[in-house]
């Protein structure tokens, strides 16, 4: 026998492959302008249930769970009113507490509630050099919270969860949400007062946690461009090589690129792939370097990007006509996917609007699952949820008449 | 006992359900009522104000006895008639958005 064969998992039959899909649950998260949904699945992906609206009325920008502790989710809650709250829920979704806020006594007899609290570092060690960035008109400005974009638990921990928040920087809770510590080496690591707000705001939006290396994170500003730390957040580098932003005075700009999103295969973590607000690039070392793999798409111009959870060269995109319009090509609602991590793209269709559809699908509202046929979900402005459970090959709306949505991830469950 | 009506998200928020009724010792100003209403409920802490720099934040609005307090300083005792509890002081969330 080969050496290797010894080490193979046994070939499943028909049956057990049909016995693992029904047991095995997909959880689908679902941040709205007005509120949070979960809709739930067997591993068929024909019959939803649709759970919500959680926190109705408020915009839920993200909602992801532990990987280690499924049950474990974080919600960013926000309001232009009353600010921002963090949600945590431990059973899966079904009930939720904000945490720290609930009756606990302090030092001195004082509450010890304050789970909603995100101050920039502004101490003499780590936090003296934060002060501004740069401003619409050119000045300076200093940073301002406003809301927590992206939320990303831990690999390994579910108590540890990192926040991406408007004005951009990085924070990380290690006691489940109650208080949180910004990881200030990013926003002083010096490029800082050359970042600007683009038109939703200056947003850390996109965290990827490398599997094989846990000092290494990746993070995404809008509009500043891609991050890497090898140090756990103490110390930070912009990854922006080789990408081209037009009108941006130096053209070779170590900054200040509007990147929309990035995805890694968690296999191969030093490939990274990235919707910037024009062109889709592709990085084989880690960010030091990218590469244009737009190829055939419509156009370039999109919010998602997410690659295939078992082929690390499979990436899907929705092309977007234009930063003008924010609409779909001639009213055609299409994923695009290459096999070929890149330039070569095919339109998928099948199921999906292919006339009068004018919404558009916002950057983080795109997610895999990982069962053994890989499903692919999106949502959009116009309030659908689209699943796909043949790796994009056929598509169902899950629901059709949701606020717009914000945010999709998906968990699948045992 | 000092009574407050907080606006429907923040009342949801804090699970509770008409209005709240907390004890103030000493002045009964706007800070001290907020205090006090936080210490019972931190959930709302950075809701009305900022947490750092406590400001009310710029869509709520403070009211009580039919006159407008949002421009008053925090620190200025709030009316009589709130501080006995014969009226409420109102966390008002401006009619806007979408």
């Amino acid at each position: 026998m080969h050496k290797l064969c010894a080490t193979q998992p046994a070939r499943k039959t028909g049956a057990e492959i049909r016995k693992k899909v029904e047991m095995s649950k997909v959880r689908v998260l679902v941040g709205t302008r007005k509120g949070a949904f979960v809709l739930t699945s067997d591993g068929k992906r024909k019959r939803w249930k649709v759970s919500g609206p959680y926190f109705g009325g408020w915009e839920i920008y993200h909602l992801k769970g532990s990987p280690v502790d499924p049950n474990r989710l974080y919600a960013s809650q926000t309001s232009g009113w009353f600010g921002q709250i963090i949600q945590r829920s431990s059973d899966g979704g079904k009930t939720w507490e904000a945490p720290g806020g609930g009756m606990t006594t302090g030092p001195g007899g004082m509450p010890a509630g304050e789970s909603n609290k995100f101050v920039y570092d502004t101490s003499p060690e780590t936090g003296k050099p934060l002060t501004t960035h740069q401003w619409y008109d050119g000045t300076q400005h200093p940073w301002e919270f406003k809301r927590v974009w992206h939320l990303e638990p831990s690999l390994t921990d579910p108590d540890t969860v990192y926040a991406g928040v408007e004005d951009a920087a990085l924070f990380r809770s290690t006691d489940g949400g109650q208080t949180w510590q910004e990881l200030a080496g990013l926003r002083g690591h010096g490029t800082g007062p050359k970042w600007q707000p683009g038109a939703g705001g200056m947003c850390l939006h996109a965290i990827l946690l490398d599997p094989s290396d846990p000092g290494r994170i990746f993070i995404a500003i809008s509009a500043a461009g891609a991050f890497r730390t090898d140090d756990v957040g103490k110390t930070w580098k912009p990854i922006n090589r080789g990408l081209k932003s037009q009108y941006l005075p130096d053209p070779d700009a170590e900054v200040g690129h509007c990147v929309h999103h990035i995805a890694m295969h968690p296999s191969r973590p030093s490939v990274l792939f990235m919707q910037k607000h024009w062109d889709v690039m592709r990085s084989d070392d880690a960010g030091d370097s990218w590469q244009e793999v737009s190829g055939n798409l419509p156009t370039d111009f999109g919010f998602v990007i997410d690659v295939h959870a078992h082929e690390p060269d499979t990436i899907y995109v929705v092309p977007i006509k234009s930063d003008s319009e924010h609409q779909p090509p001639g009213g055609k609602l299409r994923v695009y996917r290459s096999r070929t991590g890149g330039n070569e793209w095919e339109a998928l269709t099948k199921g999906l609007p292919q006339r009068n559809c004018y919404v558009n699908v916002l950057r983080d509202a795109m997610a895999v699952d990982s069962l053994d046929s890989c499903g692919v979900y999106f949502g959009t402005t116009g309030g659908q949820v689209y699943a796909s459970p043949d790796a994009g090959d056929t598509w169902a709306p899950i629901v059709r008449y949701l606020p717009p949505v914000l945010s999709v991830e998906v968990q699948t469950l045992p | 006992m000092i009574r407050v009506v907080l606006p429907y998200h923040l009342r949801t928020l804090a699970r509770v359900g008409g209005e709240v009724k907390l004890d103030v010792e000493g002045q009964v100003t706007q800070r001290s009522v907020l205090d006090a209403l936080e210490a019972c409920y931190p959930m709302l802490r950075g809701t009305i104000r900022d947490q750092v720099t406590e400001q009310r934040r710029p869509f709520l609005r403070f009211f009580a006895c039919e006159q407008d307090l949002s421009h008053e300083p925090p620190d200025a005792s709030l009316p009589d008639a709130v501080a006995t509890g014969a009226e409420p002081f109102l966390v008002i969330g401006a009619i806007a958005g979408g």
